[in-house]
């Protein structure tokens, strides 16, 4: 039983981690970081998701092909939206 | 000549007492079942239905462009036949046709699994695709609708007053068939292959399909979220698209053809599919270029998200975003032009049978390589600008889409057929019905060509009187390929009943789905197979001499 | 114990792995086709947001920081008990798993309530894009944009929460029945990575639409 505390703890740190990001991303939305600001908060918005995806669904123990599917996911999002706005960029 | 069709009623040609079409009687137990060869057929008989609807739009379109004039339909009336011809046969007939059809299925047989990995996911998509069906039947019976298969911004959101918010209703639930079958498909060949049936000894049947279903996956949800976003600012009047209210037409075309261009190749993969099996089968030869066709599937789904924006060069797309997306759609020339040599070198020394699957395969090659080619053209920004929305690019997709992919679907369909029922269909009339097809497909969309490049314009009921020949000549050639498509429909029903009982393996064929009894049982195999060889082992003998 | 999970494994499979492995790989598989869903409006979401950027900023102020900032808190806490219950399931009893259940059930009701109270406020406020729409800043067209956006993102984020629930419930009725042990959880693993899906989404949204032009 010893790995489940380990992981029941495991939990419990990302679960603060994930308040205390949350935190910050509302607290500093109020300094103006100029174009910075929106860089900041996407930021903090992938690390959240990342700790979710990592430690809550349990991609730390999927097989490699699970991690293929969700980059897969991921990635063609950013595709989709690189070329959308390399259009809207250079109108 | 042909070695096959002798109707020998030997013991081990007799279909299995128990067979999966005899499994269970009555109504509920196909509307019920979660066999994956039942769902095929519960499939085909929806899009066979849906074919023949869309089917007779495009009759009642081509009778109005018999004469220059507007006079058998008005514009309003040809503007909702062409958009449920468009709607239904892409929507409703093409995407579901190879992969829900024959790739339910053989997906589980080909690759020695007793069924796909979700069986009840798999019985649901098919409602799913029923329910979607009815909205899109409900609008078209209420009044039809008018804003072409494309549901371009603002003709769908400011200028309809036809039944959009339905018909979008019917595709965006049909997506979700689509995702569904194409999510089994994936987990299913990932995780249901047989002991030795490793990823370089899959049918290139599999590889199409998976191709494929990345597709459906990956592209699909975009479609239906821009036609939920076309829905809600139709209901709520929004303004996401609407110009007036601040809004970018161009958004909708981005987010449509992200998955309406690779749905091109959801449409094209499948058939290649096909006809790698029929070819190599009466080729009596083994593959050319095993690798370079399976890889050049993948290839050609994940080029095929690289490319959408050259069917907006235009739109007001910036120009440099329209020679990057032309110089993309080059790129789809290679993977494509790789099966064509793969398949022709298949075919040079081999010892061909023509059966009636190996004239569709042919048949599909040379269309195929024409509506590839005259892609290309249309695909270099300069000559686009020319020839969009022209009777050029009609052409040109037929050519992909009906002489490609349903001469792959038909083809496929003959192969199996024998797989599927446990009976041969009458192969004279089955090579008759090819011919008249290939002969009236190319009646029907070759003058479009001619039309296009002179420059008629698509989506028109009236035309300058100077295309009226080449139009009369386009609507004969379509009544010659209804009739080509109405023969297999007899013959087909009538084989069920009184066709010559075709034993596990009228072809000879080698693949897993042939060593079942035809029609194969429930689970498919009596014992797990187990793989040994490479696929498409015809020359088994010279091969051992060269190994 | 181990009799449950071979009455659970489909007919199809060979063994409880394949079935678990299967399962896993069909929910990413699923779970991608969900990201380019919202991806679609995400990509909306960009475009105007760069054409647009002052009347989207001053759009998002007319959003209660507050109440998406908690909103975001119950949510996280959510996806804690979630996991949780899929923990309970592995190494705990039955009453665990069903208090974990149905204390995510829970929060996911607040949230849900909590998105309605800030719905009734922009009705009230005439933010609602349509014919009664008022905004009295710069550029009220553009900033229509932003509430359409807007609605149409935290709408669909909201009905797959409602979906999510109604799976909550399914799973607690299994769970009390006892269906689920340390050999066979895979219904609540599931359940679980859809549900940290739409927690992931919210913390995109949550940025994206309450954050913008706050300083």
């Amino acid at each position: 039983m010893a790995t489940a505390a380990a992981l029941r703890k495991t939990y419990f740190l990302v679960f603060g981690a994930l308040l205390l990001l949350t935190l910050l991303t509302a607290g500093i939305a109020y300094v103006d970081l100029g174009p910075l600001s929106f860089a900041v908060a996407l930021a903090i918005a992938m690390t959240k998701a990342a700790l979710v995806m990592i430690f809550f669904m349990h991609l730390n123990h999927s097989e490699f092909l699970v991690k293929v599917f969700a980059g897969a996911g991921v990635l063609w999002l950013l595709h989709m939206l690189t070329f959308t706005l390399a259009d809207y960029l250079s109108r | 000549m042909s070695p096959v069709v002798e109707p020998i009623i030997a013991p081990e040609n007799l279909p299995p007492r128990v067979n999966y079409l005899n499994a269970g009687y009555g109504i509920r137990s196909w509307l019920l079942t979660k066999d994956h060869k039942r769902i095929a057929l519960l499939y085909l008989a929806s899009i066979t239905f849906f074919f023949f609807i869309g089917g007779a739009a495009a009759v009642l379109f081509r009778l109005e462009l018999l004469t220059p004039q507007s006079d058998l339909l008005q514009a309003e009336t040809y503007n909702k036949l062409f958009t449920i011809h468009g709607l239904i046969m892409v929507f409703f007939f093409l995407i579901p046709s190879i992969p829900a059809v024959l790739g339910n299925f053989l997906v589980p047989m080909m690759i020695g699994a007793r069924d796909l990995a979700f069986p009840r996911i798999n019985l649901l998509s098919w409602y799913i695709f029923i329910i979607g069906g009815m909205f899109t039947l409900t609008a078209i019976i209420l009044g039809g609708v008018d804003t072409g298969w494309t549901f371009y911004t603002p003709y769908s959101t400011t200028y309809a007053n036809t039944y959009v918010i339905i018909t979008a209703a019917g595709v965006f639930i049909t997506g979700f068939s689509s995702i569904l079958t194409g999510l089994n498909f994936i987990v299913t060949i990932h995780k249901m292959r047989a002991p030795g049936m490793t990823w370089m000894r899959l049918p290139l049947f599999i590889w199409a399909q998976y191709a494929t279903s990345l597709i459906n996956l990956l592209g699909t949800p975009v479609l239906a979220i821009s036609i939920f976003l076309i829905a809600i600012e139709r209901a709520f009047r929004l303004g996401i698209f609407d110009p007036a209210l601040g809004g970018d037409p161009v958004l909708f075309q981005h987010l449509f053809w992200f998955y309406s261009h690779p749905a091109v190749y959801i449409m094209i993969l499948p058939a290649m599919g096909v006809i790698s099996e029929v070819i190599t089968c009466f080729s009596r030869k083994r593959i050319f270029g095993y690798s370079f066709i399976a890889v050049s599937s993948l290839a050609i789904a994940v080029l095929g998200f690289f490319v959408w924006g050259h069917h907006m060069f235009v739109s007001s797309q910036s120009i440099y975003a329209g020679l990057i997306f032309s110089f993309l759609s080059m790129f789809v020339a290679i993977p494509s032009a790789v099966k064509v040599f793969n398949w022709t070198a298949t075919l040079y020394k081999g010892s061909i049978i023509y059966q009636t699957p190996l004239l569709y395969a042919l048949g599909f090659i040379g269309l195929f390589t024409i509506g590839g080619l005259t892609g290309i053209f249309v695909a270099t920004l300069a000559i686009d600008v020319h020839v969009h929305d022209t009777y050029f690019i009609i052409a040109h997709f037929h050519y992909i889409m009906v002489g490609g992919a349903l001469m792959g679907y038909l083809g496929g369909l003959h192969f199996w057929w024998p797989k599927i029922t446990g009976r041969l269909y009458p192969e004279g009339w089955a090579r008759l019905s090819a011919l008249i097809i290939f002969v009236g497909f190319n009646l029907t969309f070759f003058p479009q060509f001619i039309l296009g490049y002179l420059g008629m314009p698509r989506r028109y009921a009236a035309y300058p009187d100077e295309f009226q020949v080449l139009n009369v000549m386009s609507s004969a050639g379509a009544s010659i390929l209804g009739i080509g498509y109405l023969i297999p429909m007899i013959y087909f029903i009538w084989s069920m009943r009184y066709g010559p009982l075709a034993g596990p393996n009228p072809w000879n064929a080698k693949g897993l789905e042939w060593t079942t009894p035809s029609p194969p049982t429930t689970e498919n195999f009596e014992h797990k197979p187990h793989i040994t060889e490479e696929a498409y082992a015809y020359e088994v003998k010279e091969e051992k001499v060269v190994g | 114990m181990s009799d449950k999970s071979t009455a659970a494994l489909a007919h199809q499979f060979d063994d409880p792995e394949q079935q678990l492995e299967a399962s896993t790989l069909g929910m990413w598989a699923f779970l991608a086709t969900e990201i380019l869903f919202f991806g679609g409006m995400f990509a909306a979401y960009a475009v105007y947001r760069l054409a647009y950027p002052q009347a989207f900023a001053a759009a998002s102020n007319h959003l209660d920081i507050l109440l998406g900032t908690v909103n975001t808190a119950v949510l996280i806490a959510s996806s804690l008990t979630m996991v949780l219950a899929v923990y309970s399931a592995q190494f705990a009893g039955r009453r665990a798993q069903v208090t974990f259940l149905l204390a995510t059930l829970l929060l996911g009701t607040i949230f849900l309530s909590i998105k309605g109270v800030e719905y009734a406020h922009k009705f009230h406020e005439h933010l609602v894009p349509g014919a009664g729409f008022r905004f009295d800043g710069a550029d009220p067209r553009h900033a229509a944009i932003f509430f359409s956006l807007y609605f149409a993102m935290t709408g669909l984020h909201a009905l797959h929460m409602v979906i999510g629930a109604g799976l909550l419930i399914a799973l607690t009725v299994m769970s009390w029945r006892g269906r689920f042990s340390a050999v066979y959880y895979t219904p609540v693993e599931m359940v679980a990575l859809y549900w940290h899906f739409v927690d992931v989404i919210w913390i995109f949204l949550f940025p994206l639409l309450y954050l913008i032009g706050r300083h």
